[in-house]
């Protein structure tokens, strides 16, 4: 086997081999920045709590609808909006603190979502129905994900620059513009868009993974925040299709396979990435580090 | 000494109520059934005389079952247990042990025409020479051969003849009756199966449950290769099944009620093989489904596969 069969084949020989491909550089791309916003915003595990906030929409949806992915799409939205807007409003109207505001919302809302899965009275393992795997991604799905990809992208270039300012000077913006709010909530409003597509796509572990592991690998090779966001979707994308193919050669499911390709990059950018690695560090003296 | 003799009447009285009660209650047979096919099989046979209540219900994985206080409750309660046997109810040793029933417990599949499980990783423990009682190595899903769902009606009737003697004619009546219409399902659908093309009797499904259905009817059940309801599916496996479809040319790929059709439904538009529907493996769909009943899944999955291999 030569190197380009290694590379090329199975994604020529399986079509289901390119939908998986295309869905997760969909996701890389939409996915992959936010995970920076949210890694400089220290918001890094909110990606996870959300995933787990959304299951009551998701839930309902499919009990309604069977399996409807638009309708099982909207309903993860709705609630992950809800408790996105309501762990927002409580952090700024209360003394509870963004995380711990998001916690409490998250576990309620993750409570709910386990009492409607119950509720449906049978032992069926519904969470195997509702999270997709990157196997199985059919055209509607992969309309999903793609579509988001490109809402996400384009939204972000639209508020690139006010979110920027936002993560590292709230109060700046808010004095001069008072738009911080609505910037935060658009950019959660993604946030939620993206997960939601991706879970019921593609599985938890993949939108979640795709999402901080190259973002956090982005972080030992650039500084500025647009830059981070092309390392980040460089990476994703390299994990993508290493883990891919690794699924297929080595026998390994697929979805841990590209989360842990995406994870090998992120501890090789721990230990030899050129910014504040664990070489650089070791390198130079011991002061003075950026 | 008129209130003492009162009193010991009232005692007496009571306890004669409290010792009165179980023996009305004895009048509706308690039965326990551990999944809902043996369920609808101990009501059929149980008719008015007896209240059942299947453990694993409509749709439910018997596979991955966990047992609710509930169940427990109903299980001390039990007259008679109806179980599957051959290691299909892993988790009922331990229920009916926990729930302290001491009762007789119906092993339907009892003297069925079992089958030596088949291993898919390719060791033949069929010429061990073992017979069925090593119940380690038997399919425990007999109840897809019409056959064995007449020895299933009459174990359960034996064993309800021995908990409540006094209805033996009412519910053998009951076993009769039922085991005609399982007869008269069987004669009316063998010659359709038969008539299917030899070359289109190759099949896929995700759950290897239909042994049994494969050797009544020669039709050659192919599983997903290495892929169960617990693991996540890898590349390399989707690509395996997909070539082995197009290279043994299977016909027809089913969807199952109890696992992800997401995937299968992948590989049929990759291979163009026909999504042959659901067919109902290890559950009853529910009330408004069209397997509620033994006997309809059975018509459901024939007429399925009838449809799929025929077109």
């Amino acid at each position: 086997m030569t190197p380009m069969e290694f590379l090329i084949d199975p994604f020529i020989e399986f079509a289901f081999m390119r939908r998986a491909l295309a869905a997760s550089l969909a996701i890389s791309v939409g996915c992959a920045p936010l995970g920076v916003i949210l890694i400089l915003r220290r918001m890094s595990l909110t990606g996870d709590a959300m995933t787990h906030a959304l299951l009551p929409g998701v839930a309902v949806a499919f009990l309604l609808t069977g399996f409807s992915l638009p309708a099982m799409v909207l309903g993860g939205f709705i609630t992950g909006l809800t408790v996105a807007w309501f762990s927002g409003a409580v952090a700024r109207s209360t003394v509870l603190r963004e995380d711990a505001s998001l916690a409490a919302f998250y576990l309620i809302s993750l409570a709910l979502g386990v009492l409607i899965v119950s509720s449906k009275g049978s032992s069926v393992d519904l969470m195997h129905v509702l999270f997709g795997t990157v196997l199985a991604v059919d055209d509607t799905a992969l309309f999903i994900v793609a579509t988001i990809a490109t809402l996400s992208v384009l939204t972000l270039a639209v508020i690139y620059r006010a979110l920027v300012v936002e993560c590292f000077d709230p109060t700046f913006l808010a004095s001069v513009q008072g738009r911080g709010a609505l910037v935060h909530m658009a950019f959660l409003t993604l946030l939620v868009l993206n997960l939601v597509g991706g879970f019921t796509a593609l599985g938890t572990l993949m939108v979640v993974g795709i999402m901080m592991l190259p973002a956090a690998a982005a972080r030992f090779w650039a500084v500025e925040v647009g830059r981070l966001m092309v390392w980040s979707v460089a990476v994703a994308v390299v994990a993508s299709v290493a883990g891919l193919l690794v699924s297929y050669h080595a026998g390994l499911p697929s979805g841990p396979a590209i989360i842990l390709s995406a994870g090998v990059i992120c501890g090789f950018s721990m230990a030899f990435g050129p910014r504040g690695s664990l070489w650089t560090r070791w390198r130079t003296a011991p002061h003075f580090v950026r | 000494m008129t209130t003492y003799k009162a009193f010991i009447l009232a005692i007496v009285t009571t306890l004669a109520f409290f010792t009165h009660l179980p023996v009305q209650a004895a009048e509706m047979l308690r039965v326990v059934a551990s999944f809902s096919i043996l369920a609808d099989m101990a009501k059929r046979v149980g008719g008015d005389k007896a209240t059942v209540r299947a453990l694993v219900g409509y749709d439910g994985d018997s596979h991955v079952y966990q047992p609710s206080p509930d169940d427990a409750k109903a299980v001390a309660r039990a007259d008679v247990m109806v179980i599957n046997g051959l290691k299909f109810e892993g988790w009922l040793e331990r229920l009916i042990k926990s729930a302290e029933y001491e009762g007789p417990v119906v092993v339907a599949t009892d003297g069925a025409r079992l089958l030596e499980v088949e291993d898919d990783h390719g060791e033949d423990h069929s010429k061990t020479g073992q017979h069925s009682h090593d119940h380690g190595l038997s399919d425990p899903h007999a109840w897809h051969d019409l056959r064995n769902a007449e020895v299933y009606v009459r174990n359960i009737a034996r064993g309800f003849s021995h908990a409540d003697p006094g209805n033996t004619r009412f519910y053998g009546a009951n076993a009769d009756a039922y085991v005609m219409e399982i007869r008269s399902l069987e004669a009316e659908f063998r010659p359709r199966i038969s008539a299917l093309p030899a070359d289109r009797r190759r099949v896929i499904t995700t759950h290897g449950a239909f042994g049994y259905f494969a050797r009544a009817y020669g039709i050659t059940f192919r599983a997903p290769v290495g892929m169960s309801t617990e693991s996540e599916a890898s590349a390399r496996d989707m690509a395996k099944l997909v070539r082995q479809i197009q290279k043994e040319s299977i016909a027809a790929v089913f969807v199952e009620n109890i696992t992800d059709g997401r995937l299968l439904r992948q590989i049929a538009t990759e291979t163009g093989a026909v999504i042959g529907g659901t067919l109902y493996s290890d559950a009853l769909s529910g009330l408004d489904g069209p397997a509620s009943t033994y006997l309809d899944m059975m018509r459901h999955n024939l007429r399925t596969i009838i449809g799929a291999l025929g077109s």
